[in-house]
């Protein structure tokens, strides 16, 4: 049973919620992206309860307005970067903007990328294209799940660089879980998770990301 | 960015995987398809060329030979029968219609038949250049005909005897053709037309005088004529015995006058109701044979059943086995794919959607297998039409669909989709969060 106090942010904050493996993390964020159901409490996000929606309206609602970024990218290996970044668009439902794609590849500096396969990228430029698929809707939260783990000090240094810099660029609200001790320098709001909880439950009450 | 792309996406990144399911399943409906198109093209040559004809007479011997020679000139004749058992049939009351058929010679493979107009009339034969025979030596021949063997009106040729090659060559007696029929679709466009009075003339069978000869019986031939002067051995000939055309045969000799004989009869009665004892009673009163088409085809169908059923089977079998392949590839496919399937809801996509994503890639799969398949079903059926053609006059091309062919594409398009039904389920119940944590 993972219990979270009130866990409550602003538009555009950047959060951190730290923790040893297990202590619950992925589970929060998992619970934030609407992918687990709080056992007891409320997650509201941009003013939505995601209580109140339906399956196929969450699936949409996630698509829309929450952008996720993982620790493995897990690009879709036969489409080529554009694809992957336009299926973004086509399975959130929205309109396709092909010109969306290079402006989005441009500010990560992987413009030269489109046409590549993901098998065909080094890791570091398949990280930019993970996080270029994340930002690609235009998000309002931005959930990056250990992003700088089995990085170098550079790498991390420089993935958190690139995931501030785009939650700024779109006023998104940025909430990084990690377990890296490098990260928590960066950032100011933290939660800190340090019960060993299993992944069984979830109690989060009033977690909040407006 | 569509469902399509995407399933094709992953489709093509397995290219040796698809290309075997795509293969199999085609084989499978090529198979199914030529099978379709051999029984629908022989089943409706079978029912156009006996249209109205409610009984064939003849020789005895085989029935089913009786049929096949005298409606489909497929098979040789029984044999020939004299005019005047014939006589009494067509003058029958039950008989509407009796046209007689003399049979037995060819020209460069095309068969002739010495009959009257009232055989092209009833199969509808019209001329397209020329007119009908008139005076004896002169014919009328099928589009077909005319155009394999380059014959238009005025143009000659020379009967041979015989079914096959090296059957004597009756050179004393050209035919000049006064005319062409349109196609019509039946056999008439591979015949040669021609009176009977003409096939007795090359024959040289004569009204006034007889020449008798020697009474041989010609079994085992068509042989070569020996040289010019001399007999053409006839084997199931119009005349039971012959001699060279007008050649001075021992006039009167009172041997065995030749008589004017027919190969057949086709008969068209007045009424149904003859069926039941007309047969009958030209099998128990004469010494002919009747055969009624219907009953007779029914029963080569019956003969090739068996040998279509089982191609059949086998077809549907590679189907079935197709089907599995592809169950199994996508189910393969899938457990590499749950991760991918996972992001794709983290992307907004609901759960319908990755079903309708997995299903898409099993109808994919069957579609392009049975796009293969029409293709290569038709490409064989072409082939065999061609080889079948010179020899049965069955008229098979790779042209053209039938109605069952459209329920196989959506048997096949159905079949993959189930296929793919239990992969989508699996699709449609990814749990997100836990593939994700597990990944």
């Amino acid at each position: 049973m993972l219990q979270v106090p009130r866990f409550a942010g602003n538009q555009g904050e950047e959060h951190l919620v730290i923790g040893l493996s297990g202590s619950g993390k992925s589970t929060l964020l998992h619970a934030m992206a609407g992918l687990l159901k709080p056992t007891e409490g409320t997650v509201n996000i941009a003013g939505q309860d995601l209580a109140r929606l339906s399956v196929n309206e969450l699936d949409r609602f996630r698509g829309r307005t929450i952008g996720i970024v993982f620790q493995q990218m897990h690009l879709v290996p036969t489409l080529t970067v554009r694809d992957n970044l336009l299926l973004a668009q086509y399975m959130a439902g929205l309109r396709h903007r092909p010109g969306r794609v290079a402006e989005v590849l441009g500010s990560l500096d992987v413009e030269d990328k489109q046409d590549a396969y993901p098998s065909q990228l080094s890791y570091g430029q398949m990280q930019r294209i993970g996080i270029a698929r994340a930002v690609m809707n235009e998000p309002q939260l931005i959930l990056a799940d250990e992003p700088t783990a089995s990085l170098d000090d550079l790498r991390s240094q420089k993935v958190l660089e690139l995931l501030t810099h785009q939650a700024e660029v779109h006023g998104a609200t940025l909430v990084i879980a990690s377990h890296d001790q490098r990260v928590k320098r960066r950032f100011e709001k933290q939660l800190v998770l340090n019960d060993v909880a299993s992944d069984q439950g979830l109690d989060h009450r009033d977690a909040k990301t407006p | 960015m569509n469902l399509v792309k995407l399933s094709y996406s992953y489709i093509r990144k397995r290219p040796f995987g698809t290309s075997l399911n795509v293969l199999i399943l085609a084989l499978g409906i090529a198979t199914i398809i030529v099978l379709l198109l051999v029984s629908e093209r022989m089943q409706d040559n079978l029912t156009r060329n006996a249209e109205g004809i409610d009984l064939v007479v003849g020789a005895k011997g085989s029935p089913l030979q009786l049929i096949l020679s005298a409606l489909y000139h497929i098979d040789a004749p029984t044999g020939n029968i004299s005019i005047g058992e014939a006589e009494v049939i067509m003058q029958d009351p039950v008989v509407e219609q009796a046209i007689p058929l003399a049979l037995g010679d060819t020209y460069r493979g095309l068969r002739i038949v010495g009959t009257t107009h009232a055989y092209p009339n009833h199969f509808g034969g019209n001329t397209e250049r020329g007119r009908l025979w008139e005076s004896d030596l002169e014919a009328t021949v099928g589009a077909v005909a005319a155009r394999e063997a380059r014959l238009d009106v005025d143009s000659t040729f020379y009967s041979a005897h015989g079914l096959g090659a090296g059957g004597g060559v009756h050179d004393e007696h050209p035919i000049t053709v006064v005319g062409v029929l349109a196609e019509t679709g039946t056999i008439l466009d591979r015949l040669l037309l021609t009176s009977i009075e003409t096939i007795w003339d090359v024959h040289g069978i004569d009204d006034e005088e007889s020449h008798a000869h020697e009474g041989e019986d010609h079994a085992g031939d068509p042989i070569s004529n020996d040289d010019g002067h001399d007999d053409h051995e006839h084997e199931e000939e119009i005349a039971s015995s012959q001699s060279t055309g007008r050649s001075p045969g021992p006039p009167g000799t009172d041997s065995q006058a030749p008589e004017r004989e027919y190969t057949a009869i086709l008969i068209q009665y007045t009424s149904p109701l003859a069926a039941l004892a007309f047969p009958r009673f030209i099998s128990t009163e004469t010494n002919l044979q009747a055969a009624v088409p219907a009953f007779e085809t029914a029963r080569l169908f019956d003969l090739l059943g068996v040998g279509f059923d089982a191609v059949r089977i086998f077809g549907f079998i590679l189907v079935l086995v197709a089907i599995l392949s592809v169950f199994v590839a996508l189910l393969n496919a899938l457990k590499d794919r749950r991760y991918d399937l996972a992001i794709m809801r983290t992307l907004g996509a609901s759960r319908g959607k990755l079903m309708a994503h997995v299903l898409l890639e099993g109808l994919l799969l069957a579609g392009m297998g049975t796009v293969l398949g029409l293709l290569l079903g038709h490409i064989a059926a072409a082939g065999i039409g061609s080889a079948v053609e010179q020899a049965q006059g069955l008229a098979l091309s790779g042209f053209g669909f039938i109605r069952e062919e459209f329920i196989i594409v959506a048997l096949a398009l159905g079949a993959g989709l189930l296929a793919a039904i239990i992969p989508a389920i699996q699709a449609y119940r990814t749990d997100v969060a836990s593939t994700l944590a597990s990944g």
